[in-house]
Order: structure tokens, then C-alpha cells, then sequence
């Protein structure tokens, strides 16, 4: 009978476990400090899987956390730093409140600051690890970047914000890793493949932003606080391995150049360099000097059977790719005032183009608009008034969709003052089934090589309809049924009409009634399997219903939008025919 | 008087001009119109004494005019005059000779006169000190004027002169002072010793500490990852990474496709919905060109959501099942393997109005009895669907069935309280089968008659000549018979809660009942005889006993999950029996291996009405309330150790369901794989 009986929730799941308030009084921190300590050290609540024997019988809703979590947090020298934070703050208040001046300025010279590189190095033990969360701290970053100087955070952590943004810009167009490039209504996304890795990003519109006032601003500087630390340290790395200098510095070629434009302009080198690097025109300076990229053969190895037709695949996919990185390659474009510089000059850059703008609109312009080898000119207004003969006059869209398709899409379609064909997410990746959108059709079309596609639009456009169609009636049978019914139907209906002019009394010729072997033999198939779903197990037909009821909401959906497409379409041609 | 009141106004007149004559003085020019002549001379006068006074007021500022004239001067100081108000003199003058006050000769008419006459009279004051009037010079007046109006009482003072600063930012080369430094200057200040100590001790008991040196390396970036190891892991404890963010589809492109637009009700549909539910966070839109897109407004708002979702959701690892669909459906036979069994409907048998609830072939297969509401047993050929014999009786039939012995004729009918014996028309049986029937029933037996509840009586008149040949009177209405295997037993059902009189079991060639419980066990729905063992089957509402005949005992109680039992068939091998119900449901027993369903089957989307064993094939049907048979291929197999194996083999539709009732009752052909089912449509239809 030895040993001392536990009570009921001094074991198992119990101890795991530890209640929100509980973890911040055991840490000694508030709750807006354990907030932030969660937040850099990225601790998260955990859902117990019994809620009830955690919670000690009650069913209160609490937010638990793993109890090892919190033992974790207890060795963070970080939270030294908080409760200095704290003292110095109550020494200032004591400070500011007896009028002590002399106090004030040695307590704010004497403030407690915290790093946070140690726990960057803990959450992302290799590079890659950082490389793969990267996606929000880009977000969070470019999101800083626009906020006005004034008012919700620190105008330091707006800068520090800019320019790891630039930093990471330049990156990208050093590196020529841009992928894709969406065009949407929250703002623009970027997709870049760096290492391996793809990192999606999202920029908002350049406009200042209406702040709304349920957001909690603390929480995000918070976040942003260690965003920028990561971003910092991963554009070093990123900046090191293309042997780039970091802190980036132009090319003193095209430094040079942009001095002798701008010198008179701008009055502070030391603050328009920052301007001049989110010019985006410029190359950056390297540590060694830029030899040409010999390019990455892969190697030859003597290989058979399977392996020799992967090692072709995969060879003419790299050649692909590195045809798709020159995609603007010995281009030249003008950007007009009214298009978004910044997203445009990025992208082209990215791909090898050469990029301009008017002086006026910011520092790093290359070019005038005057200048006779400008192949592009991108424009956003219904009208220019004097045009070049020899150059295109097209929608900032073109870019864009270029980019996407991986090819020089046809230029008609995005003349000024032109409708423009819809724009469509390059990140959906249709499956067997799914709705696919006529114009995704005619571009993969376009990237196999059709080239003859510009001519006779219509036609390929009403094939592309009926391909669809087609497909659709693979798709489910019994519209096809349907349809047939119908037809029959309408023949039944003219049999009567006819039979109303002529006599009452007609002899039909006998119908042979056809078996269809394979129709039958389907059939079959379908009962047997019908039998077969009848033996299932409870548990297993449960999941086969859910399985099968998602497969049919999929191709409803689908349905739905080529529905819906169809209805338009055909509401399109009447309009143009009643113009006619 | 009169006259003096002109010059009077005169006077005044004199006066005016000459204030404004001073302010002229100042504006220096527009003196000479204005001016009345008659006051011209004195304005010269005055002109000449001013240049005079101003020349003596350089010389000497202090002496006035008045003192020029007659020097008296009090030696009283600066004292308030009212202290001499009682005495006669006011002072002393600079002989010490008392200065008188002056004699109070004026009254109010002098200085009324004095006002009048004196041109002077507005400039002359009275000294204090001396009590003398005097007049004020130009000059004086001038100096009054200028204090009244605030300014500099010297007129060639300019206040508004550049300022030069004694010391000056620039270094001089001469000293300011030529002061010698003091001694202190060299001498360590004993205060500043003390105090200097004092911090010396405070820093050096850690009270002060030294100016933190300006970190600037916040800041600064290096490679933190230079000392990577490969393949070190993250040593956070199950750590799981955030789930990214789902990349934006078509419609959220700002020109996305027309389809993928909101129509007007999808839109209503889309605001009506809570945001939670929302598919979709936002309105697709589209916009003709890129300079017309709009500031996204809750962009803010998506990012502090996903800030929160990182650090506030609790993350859970869900394994999604990545199951082929395919594979979850069981592995059966072919059912074209397992032939032969009915596929097709063959047969309808018409006739019946309302409901037929009971079917039953006769033992050569030729025949088919069947049963129903509209009150009529027909008897129809198998073959032709030709209805042969009609037996109408009084009252709905619940139940119809064949005699199983080949040797007899005979059919029992179920009809109110009552059961018939009817034999069915000679053309259906042999010759030596009617004879041995008729020999049956002619038996004339001593029975306990009008022992018991039961009233057996021979059918007369009308009734024989339809072939109804044996009355047995039950004592409630009776829901069920059926027939022993040999064919000398019948056995009816007489469904009552309260009573334990609910089965009867009738011997026919002795024309003698028994009830063989003696005890309620629930209400009985459906009993059946072992086809080989002297067993009696009976199903309650939630069970299935088996009595052993022999000992008189319970041999077997089988719990089936059913909710009620509708019906039950055995297997004619014996061991296995199946049972429907209300709830859908069909359990498959196996009487050696449980008392529990070895499967149960569900495939019936309605109450299952009937099941049926066939006698030679190994099939059983069900028949249920949504119209539809369903035939099942049900192997027992002799090796005790091989479980039964139950694969459905063919759904069998064509009855339809009227008043929610489908498909009543079905059974087998006894020799063709063939199954009969009789409808609430009135009809009976035949599957081969």
C-alpha cells in the first residue's frame, strides 16, 4: 500500500497543460509583455484533445498552452529585458513627475534596448528554414513600408521597413528569381523562387492607407519588430551568396550616370541614396568584379532507360526557365506618369528589360521619352497625344501577363483604349475536372507554339467554347440524357404539329432498337459498383459519401462558372449582332 | 455780461486756434490759414520765446522759464504738501525765510475773469511748493504733450538705434578687463572637492552607472547562419510550422473572367450570410484599367488577422484521409459469377384491387396463391399470368400460403379471425393429390370440440362450392399462418400485448389446437417452423426466440439491433436465419456461431416488409417499402470454419409505391431461381 495516492488531475493530460494566466504569472510578465514574448519566441496555445480533463472538469473555455512551452520561455533572457523596460519606465514617470530634467535625460540615455538575433538563430536553426517563413515578413514589411511618417509606430521602423524591402527588391532583380506576378484587388502578388523555395509576397497599391481603429498596432509592430531582424539577416545572406555588397551600393558605372542627371536635383547624397537604390534602374556594385554568370551546366551522367528521358525533360525545363528569365530581355520601355513605377520598373528589371521614366517622376530615370530605340511605351490613359511610330503604345497589363505566360503575348490585345482580355491568377493550377477559363486555354495554346492564334480569334475562341463543352458532357451523362430527351421531346412536338396539318392516321417506320455493347456493359459496371457501395462498412461508406459529395460540389461548381460563361458569352454575341 | 460773453466765445475761440496752432507745430506747415488774425502778434511772441527758452533749455534743462523771473525756491524737499495745509507758509526758502502762502484773493469771479482775459490762463499751473502760478514756457508744453502721448520726453532720442553688443562672439584682442585673476582662481574649490567625492562614491558603489555607449549594432546585419550545421533540427517541441497563406485565385484578380463575377442574387446571397460563413471574404470586381483600382480597404485589417492567427490559434496537425474512393468499396465477387438469380420482371399478375398483402407458390411451382384487402384469394397460373380461380371472402386477407407437402392440395387463408382452408381447383394438383386431400378432409374426427378457443366447423353451401372447405374460429383477428414443413400443421399469429394466447398451432388431420405458451413474451410478429428440426421460431417486437418443439424449452433467444421485427425466413439448411425490420434493417443470424446478427444489412431506404430464403439456390430476397426488391446471394457453406458469404446481387425495382406501402411480401419460386413479390399497386409481379 506505499506511496501516496494522486489526486485526479495531478496526472496525465492535466500537467501537459497550463492555463494562459497561469503561464503569465509564473513568468512574472503582463499580459501585453507575455503577448510579445509569445509573439518573438513563437509560442502558440495548444487544444488539448480532452478539454474537460485539462480544464479539471470544467468546461470554461481557457486558452491552454503546452506547460514545456512555457518552461521554455522561462530561460529567455529576453525577459530580463522586459522587466528592465518596466523599471525604467516607472524611474521616468518618477522622474518626469518630480521635475527632475537632469533625471529624465540620464534615465533616456540610459534606456534598455534588446536584440533579437539569438532567438531568429533558435526559431530558424538552417537558412532555409528562414527562407521558407520568410512569405509573411516580406508581407509585413512592404505593408510598413507605405505607412505615412506620422502617427502609428516609430518613424525608424518605417525606414528600417523600406529599406530591407528595397534591399529585397534588388535581390530579386539580381538574382532574375521572380516567377509570377498577380495582379489583384488587395494589391499586387510576387512570387519569387529563391533556394529552392517559393516565397509569395503581397504589396498593396501605392495610396496612404485609412487606418481602421480595431487594429491593435502594438501586436504588429511587435511582429514587424521581428520581421525586419529576419529580413535583415536573410537579405545578408541572400545579398552574400551573389556576391553582392551589403549594404547594397550601385554599380559605380551607373552610379556615376545617375549622379551626373540628378546632381543638381537632389540635395543630399546621403539621403537620396536610398531613393536611388528603390530607383530600381541601377545594378548593384558586387564584391568581386561582375565576371559573366557562366551559366550552370548540368552535369552529363551516364545514364539509361527512364533515367535518360527525366535527365532530357528535366535539361529542356531548365532551358525553358532560363529562356523565361531573358523574357524582356533587349526591350526597352517608358513608363507614362499614371502607371504604378515602382511594380513595373521591378518587374521588367527582373526580366532583363531596360526601364525608363520622366525625371520628374522620380530620381533614376535612364532615358528620355524622346529617345528613338524605346520599343515599349507603357501607358494608362485612354489617349497620348504624340505618338512614336516605332515603338508600342500598350496597358501596363501586357507586362504582367507576359510574365505569367512565360512567353511576348501578342501586343493588339493591349493597344490603348483597347478592352482588355481578363487577367488571370497565375498561382490556380487546374486538376482533372475543374473549371478551366477559355483564356487560359488559348495562352497554354499559345505557349505550345500556335502562333497562327491572333488571326482568327473568334474561331479559336468558340473552339476553345466547345472543347469545354465537350467535356463537360464527359463530365456527367446524365446531361446528356437530358439533352437527349429533349430532343426527342421537340420531335414529338413537331409530329404533332405536322400530324395537326396532315392526317390522323400515319404509320411510323418500326425503330430497330440498337444495343450499344459498350453502353450495356457500362451500365453493368455501374449497378455492380452500386451492389458493391450497398456491402460497405458504416465508417467507410461515411467517408465514401464525403468523398464522393465533394467530387460532386467541385463539378456543380465547375458547372456553374462554364454555365454562367456560356450565359455571357451568348449575351456578348447578341449585343454585337444587334449592333450589326 | 453781453458784452463779455462775446469776447468770452472769442476767448475760447483764441484758445482753440492756438491748440491747434501746437498741434501744427508738429505737423509744421498748415499754420498760417487757420489762424485767426487777431491772435497773430501773440503767436509771434510766443514763437520768439520758444526759440528763446529752447536756446536757455540747452544750456541749463532744469531752471524753468518761471525761474528766471523770480527766484523762489522752496527748501522743503520732497514731501507731501499737505502737511503744511494748517500752517500760512509752505515752506522755506533758500534764506530760510518763510515763503507765505499767497493771499486767497481769487475767488471764483476772479478766475472766471482771469480765464476770460489772461491768454495765458490755459498753460499756467499752480507750483505746490511755492503756491505761485506759472506759466509754462513752449518748451514745458511741448514736454507735456509728448509724455501724454507716451513718447520720449527728449526728442532727439531714437530708441530705435542698432543695439551693439559689449561682447561680442568675435575674439578681441583686447581683454574686456585687464583684471588680475583672483586667488580662488587657484585654489582647488574645497565645495566642488566635496561633491566630486560624492560621485566618486556613488560610482563607485554602483549607484551611478556610466552613460551606456550608444549601441548602434541593431541595426547591423552579418551572417548569422555561418556556422550552420547540416541537418540540425529544429529542437522546439512539436513544433508545427503556420499554415501559409492560400494563394488568390481567378477571382480576385482585379479583370478576372466574366464567370467568376457576382450576379445580383449571389451578391444578396453573399451579404446575407454572417462573414464567417462566407466563401468567399470579398466581391469580385472588375476594373477597365489598372489606374481605376481602388485602395483595398481591409488590408490592414487581413494583416492584423493573420498576425493573430499566428500567434493566438491553437495549431493541429488534421491527417487528411488521401484515400482513392475506389479503394474503399469492398472487393465482391462478380454478380455474373454468382449466377443464376432473377434480373429482369417478366410477369405481372393483375387483377387485385387494393393492396396484396400475402403471395405464396404452390410446392410444384405451377401455381401461385395471393391474397389481398380487396377481399379475394385468386389463384393465377405461373406461366401465363391467367388468373384461374377466384375464392372471395368475408374481410381483407392478411395471409395466404401453400401447403408445403407435395402430397396435399390445400391452402390456408387468413382472413379477420378466422383461417380458411380452401382447396385450390382440381386442375392445379393430380388426381391422387385431390383424392388424398379430399381424404383429409373428409376424415370425420372426434375433436375436442368447443374445448378451448378455438372453433373448428366445416364449411357449407355457397363457401364449399368456392372451395373453402375448414373454418377454424380464432378468438382475435389473426395476422399470419404458415405451415409446417410435413403439411399436417398450421400455425396462426394473434398479435395482442396483453395476452399470452397469441400463437396457435392447429393440427389439421386431427382437427385439434394447442397453444403452446403459456406465457406473454411481447408481441409477436412473425413465427415460422424449422424445416428440419422440430423447432418453432417466433419473433417479438426486439427478439427472436427459438423453442425446442421436443423438450418444450428455449433453445436459442437471438438479439437483433432491429427496433421491430417485421418478419423472418430460414434458411433451408437451417442454421442461419434472416430477419427484417422497420428500421430498415436486415440481420443475417448465424445460429451456430451467435446469438447476435452476424451482418446486418442496410440497404433499404425504407421499412422492410418481407424476406425470403429460396429453397434450393442460395439467394434470399427482401422486400421493402420503397418499392424496390432486393435479392442477395447467401452462401452457407458446410465447412463450419468459412463464415456465410453474403454478396446483393441485383436490385429489383418496378412496383410502385402507393400510400408510402412499396412492395408487401416476397418469395421464392420453389425449383426456378425465380422470385415473386406482390405490391401495394395491386399487383404481383414475377422476376426471372
Amino acid at each position: 500500500m506505499g506511496g501516496l495516492q494522486k489526486k485526479k488531475f495531478e496526472r496525465g493530460s492535466a500537467t501537459n497543460y497550463i492555463t494562459r494566466n497561469k503561464a503569465r504569472k509564473k513568468l512574472q510578465l503582463s499580459l501585453p509583455d507575455f503577448r510579445r514574448l509569445c509573439i518573438l519566441k513563437g509560442i502558440y496555445p495548444h487544444e488539448p484533445k480532452h478539454k474537460k480533463k485539462v480544464n479539471k472538469g470544467s468546461t470554461a473555455p481557457r486558452t491552454f498552452y503546452l506547460l514545456k512551452d512555457i518552461r521554455f520561455l522561462l530561460h529567455e533572457p529576453i525577459v530580463g529585458k522586459f522587466r528592465e523596460y518596466k523599471v525604467f519606465v516607472r524611474k521616468l514617470k518618477k522622474a518626469y513627475a518630480k521635475i527632475e530634467w537632469s533625471d529624465v535625460e540620464r534615465l533616456k540615455e540610459n534606456k534598455p534596448t534588446y536584440k533579437l538575433d539569438h532567438i531568429i538563430r533558435e526559431r530558424f536553426p538552417t537558412f532555409i528554414d528562414a527562407l521558407r517563413d520568410i512569405d509573411d515578413a516580406l508581407c509585413m514589411c512592404f505593408l510598413f513600408s507605405t505607412f505615412a511618417r506620422t502617427g502609428k509606430c516609430h518613424v525608424q521602423t518605417i525606414q528600417l521597413c523600406r529599406r530591407l524591402t528595397v534591399e529585397w527588391m534588388n535581390y530579386v532583380i539580381a538574382s532574375r528569381c521572380l516567377k509570377k506576378v498577380f495582379l489583384s484587388i488587395k494589391g499586387i502578388y510576387y512570387q519569387a523562387e529563391v533556394m529552392g523555395q517559393l516565397i509569395t509576397w503581397l504589396v498593396p497599391y501605392q495610396f496612404s492607407h485609412d487606418h481602421p481603429t480595431d487594429v491593435d498596432y502594438r501586436v504588429m509592430a511587435t511582429f514587424t519588430e521581428l520581421y525586419t531582424t529576419l529580413l535583415g539577416f536573410v537579405n545578408f545572406r541572400l545579398y552574400q551568396s551573389l556576391n553582392l555588397v551589403y549594404p547594397p551600393k550601385l554599380d559605380s558605372k551607373s552610379e556615376s550616370e545617375i549622379n551626373e542627371q540628378n546632381e543638381e536635383d537632389y540635395a543630399m547624397s546621403s539621403e537620396s541614396y536610398l531613393e536611388k537604390l528603390s530607383a530600381l534602374s541601377a545594378s548593384l556594385a558586387r564584391v568581386v568584379s561582375s565576371v559573366e554568370e557562366e551559366e550552370a551546366q548540368l552535369d552529363q551522367f551516364p545514364t539509361e532507360g527512364e533515367d535518360m528521358e527525366n535527365m532530357e525533360a528535366r535539361e529542356k525545363e531548365l532551358k525553358q526557365e532560363e529562356k523565361a528569365k531573358k523574357l524582356f530581355e533587349g526591350l526597352k520601355f517608358f513608363l507614362n506618369r499614371e502607371v504604378p513605377r515602382e511594380s513595373l520598373a521591378f518587374v521588367i528589371r527582373s526580366f532583363g528589360g531596360e526601364v525608363s521614366w520622366d525625371k520628374s517622376v522620380c530620381i533614376g530615370s535612364t532615358y528620355e521619352v524622346t529617345d528613338e530605340t524605346i520599343t515599349h511605351q507603357i501607358v494608362d490613359r485612354p489617349s497620348v497625344d504624340n505618338q512614336y511610330i516605332n515603338r508600342f503604345y500598350i496597358q501596363p497589363q501586357w507586362v504582367y501577363d507576359c510574365v505569367n505566360a512565360k512567353i511576348l503575348l501578342p501586343v493588339e490585345d493591349y493597344f490603348i483604349g483597347v478592352t482588355l482580355p481578363p487577367h488571370l491568377s497565375p498561382f490556380v493550377e487546374e486538376k482533372e475536372g475543374d473549371y478551366v477559363p477559355p483564356e487560359k486555354l488559348k495562352i497554354v495554346a499559345m505557349q505550345q507554339g500556335h502562333k497562327s492564334v491572333t488571326e482568327d480569334e473568334e474561331n479559336e475562341d468558340e473552339d476553345s467554347n466547345e472543347e469545354a463543352e465537350e467535356e463537360e458532357e464527359d463530365n456527367d451523362e446524365e446531361e446528356e440524357e437530358e439533352d437527349e430527351e429533349e430532343e426527342e421531346n421537340l420531335k414529338k412536338l413537331e409530329e404533332q404539329r405536322s400530324k395537326g396539318k396532315s392526317l390522323q392516321v400515319k404509320v411510323t417506320p418500326g425503330k430497330m432498337k440498337v444495343e450499344n455493347p459498350a453502353r450495356l456493359e457500362q451500365e453493368e459496371k455501374a449497378e455492380e459498383k452500386r451492389l458493391a457501395i450497398m456491402m460497405m462498412k458504416k465508417k467507410e461508406k461515411y467517408l465514401y459519401d464525403k468523398i464522393m459529395f465533394g467530387k460532386k460540389r467541385k463539378v456543380r461548381e465547375a458547372n456553374k462558372l462554364a454555365a454562367k460563361r456560356k450565359a455571357h458569352d451568348d449575351a456578348e454575341k447578341a449585343k454585337k449582332k444587334a449592333r450589326k | 455780461q453781453l458784452l463779455g460773453a462775446g469776447p468770452a466765445d472769442g476767448q475760447d475761440d483764441d484758445t482753440d486756434s492756438e491748440e491747434s496752432e501746437y498741434s501744427g507745430l508738429e505737423d509744421s506747415g498748415s499754420d498760417s490759414d487757420s489762424e485767426e488774425t487777431g491772435s497773430d502778434p501773440d503767436s509771434g511772441e510766443e514763437d520768439g520765446s520758444k526759440e528763446a527758452s529752447e536756446e536757455t533749455g540747452d544750456e541749463d534743462a532744469e531752471v524753468g522759464p518761471s525761474a528766471v523771473k523770480r527766484d523762489i525756491r522752496n527748501t522743503v524737499g520732497n514731501i507731501p504738501m499737505e502737511w503744511y495745509a494748517d500752517f500760512p507758509h509752505v515752506g522755506y526758502d533758500l534764506d530760510g525765510k518763510k515763503i507765505l502762502k499767497p493771499l486767497r484773493s481769487k475767488d471764483e469771479l476772479d478766475a472766471f475773469l482771469d480765464k476770460m482775459e489772461d491768454p495765458d490762463f490755459w498753460r499756467t499751473v499752480q507750483d505746490p511748493q511755492t503756491g505761485r502760478d506759472v506759466v509754462l514756457s513752449e518748451q514745458q508744453v511741448a514736454l507735456v504733450k509728448r509724455l501724454q502721448k507716451g513718447q520720449f520726453g527728449d526728442i532727439n532720442f531714437n530708441e530705435h538705434e542698432p543695439s551693439v553688443d559689449f561682447f561680442s562672439y568675435d575674439v578681441m584682442i583686447h581683454p574686456v578687463t585687464n583684471r588680475p585673476s583672483d586667488k580662488r582662481s587657484f585654489i582647488p574649490s574645497l565645495i566642488e572637492k566635496e561633491k566630486v567625492s560624492k560621485l566618486v562614491h556613488a560610482i563607485k558603489m554602483g549607484l551611478i552607472k556610466p552613460r551606456r555607449s550608444q549601441d548602434d549594432s541593431k541595426g547591423r546585419y552579418y551572417d548569422l547562419w555561418a556556422s550552420e550545421e547540416q541537418g540540425r533540427v529544429r529542437d522546439l517541441r512539436m513544433h508545427v510550422p503556420a499554415p501559409r497563406v492560400p494563394l488568390p485565385g481567378h477571382e480576385e484578380s482585379y479583370n478576372p473572367p466574366p464567370e467568376y463575377l457576382m450576379t445580383p442574387e449571389e451578391r444578396a446571397v453573399w451579404e446575407q450570410q454572417d462573414p464567417e460563413d462566407r466563401k468567399l471574404a470579398f466581391v469580385p470586381r472588375k476594373f477597365s484599367s489598372l489606374r481605376q483600382v481602388p485602395a483595398f480597404e481591409r488590408f490592414i485589417h487581413e494583416r492584423f488577422e493573420r498576425c493573430l492567427d499566428l500567434y493566438l490559434c491553437p495549431r493541429q496537425r488534421k491527417m487528411r484521409v488521401n484515400v482513392n474512393p475506389e479503394d474503399l468499396i469492398p472487393k465482391l465477387p462478380r454478380p455474373r459469377d454468382l449466377q443464376p438469380f432473377p434480373t429482369t420482371q417478366s410477369m405481372v399478375y393483375l387483377g387485385h384491387e387494393g393492396l396484396v398483402r400475402s403471395i405464396s407458390p404452390s410446392p410444384c411451382g405451377q401455381w401461385l396463391l395471393s391474397g389481398g384487402d380487396d377481399g379475394s384469394a385468386r389463384f393465377w397460373e405461373v406461366s401465363s399470368g391467367r388468373c384461374v380461380k377466384k375464392v372471395e371472402v368475408c374481410g381483407a386477407i392478411k395471409s395466404a400460403v401453400w401447403n408445403p407437402n407435395q402430397g396435399l392440395s390445400l391452402v390456408a387463408l387468413a382472413v379477420g379471425s378466422e383461417v380458411l382452408l380452401v382447396t385450390p381447383p382440381s386442375t392445379a394438383a393430380d388426381k391422387q393429390v385431390v383424392t388424398a386431400t379430399e381424404r383429409l378432409l373428409s376424415e370425420e374426427v372426434e375433436s375436442a370440440m368447443g374445448e378451448g378457443p378455438v372453433i373448428w366447423s366445416n364449411a357449407e353451401g355457397e363457401e364449399l362450392l368456392h372451395g373453402i372447405r375448414i373454418k377454424i374460429q380464432h378468438p382475435k383477428p389473426v395476422s399470419q399462418v404458415t405451415w409446417h414443413s410435413k403439411g399436417d400443421y398450421v400455425a396462426a399469429v394473434m398479435p395482442d400485448h396483453s395476452s399470452h394466447l397469441q400463437v396457435l398451432i392447429h393440427q389439421v388431420s386431427k382437427r385439434r389446437s394447442q397453444s403452446p405458451f403459456s406465457k406473454n413474451k411481447g408481441l409477436v410478429q412473425s413465427v415460422a417452423f424449422h424445416p428440419i428440426r422440430p423447432y418453432f421460431l417466433l419473433a417479438t417486437q426486439r427478439s427472436v426466440r427459438i423453442y425446442n418443439l421436443l423438450k418444450q424449452e428455449l433453445s436459442k433467444k437471438l438479439q437483433g439491433n432491429a427496433k421491430w421485427i417485421s418478419s423472418i425466413a430460414v434458411h433451408p439448411g437451417g442454421d442461419n436465419v434472416i430477419c427484417g425490420s422497420y428500421d430498415c434493417r436486415l440481420s443475417w443470424f448465424d445460429l451456430d456461431l451467435s446469438t447476435k446478427p452476424y451482418k446486418t444489412l442496410r440497404h433499404h431506404r425504407r421499412a422492410v416488409r418481407s424476406v425470403a430464403f429460396h429453397r434450393s439456390y442460395p439467394l434470399f430476397a427482401s422486400a421493402s417499402d420503397d418499392g424496390s426488391v432486393i435479392v442477395c446471394h447467401g452462401t452457407v457453406f458446410s465447412d463450419l470454419l468459412q463464415n456465410p458469404l453474403i454478396v446483393p446481387v441485383k436490385v429489383l425495382k418496378g412496383h410502385v409505391v402507393t400510400h408510402d406501402l412499396g412492395v408487401l411480401d416476397v418469395t421464392f419460386h420453389p425449383s426456378q431461381p425465380w422470385v415473386f413479390s406482390s405490391g401495394a399497386d395491386g399487383t404481383i409481379r414475377l422476376f426471372t
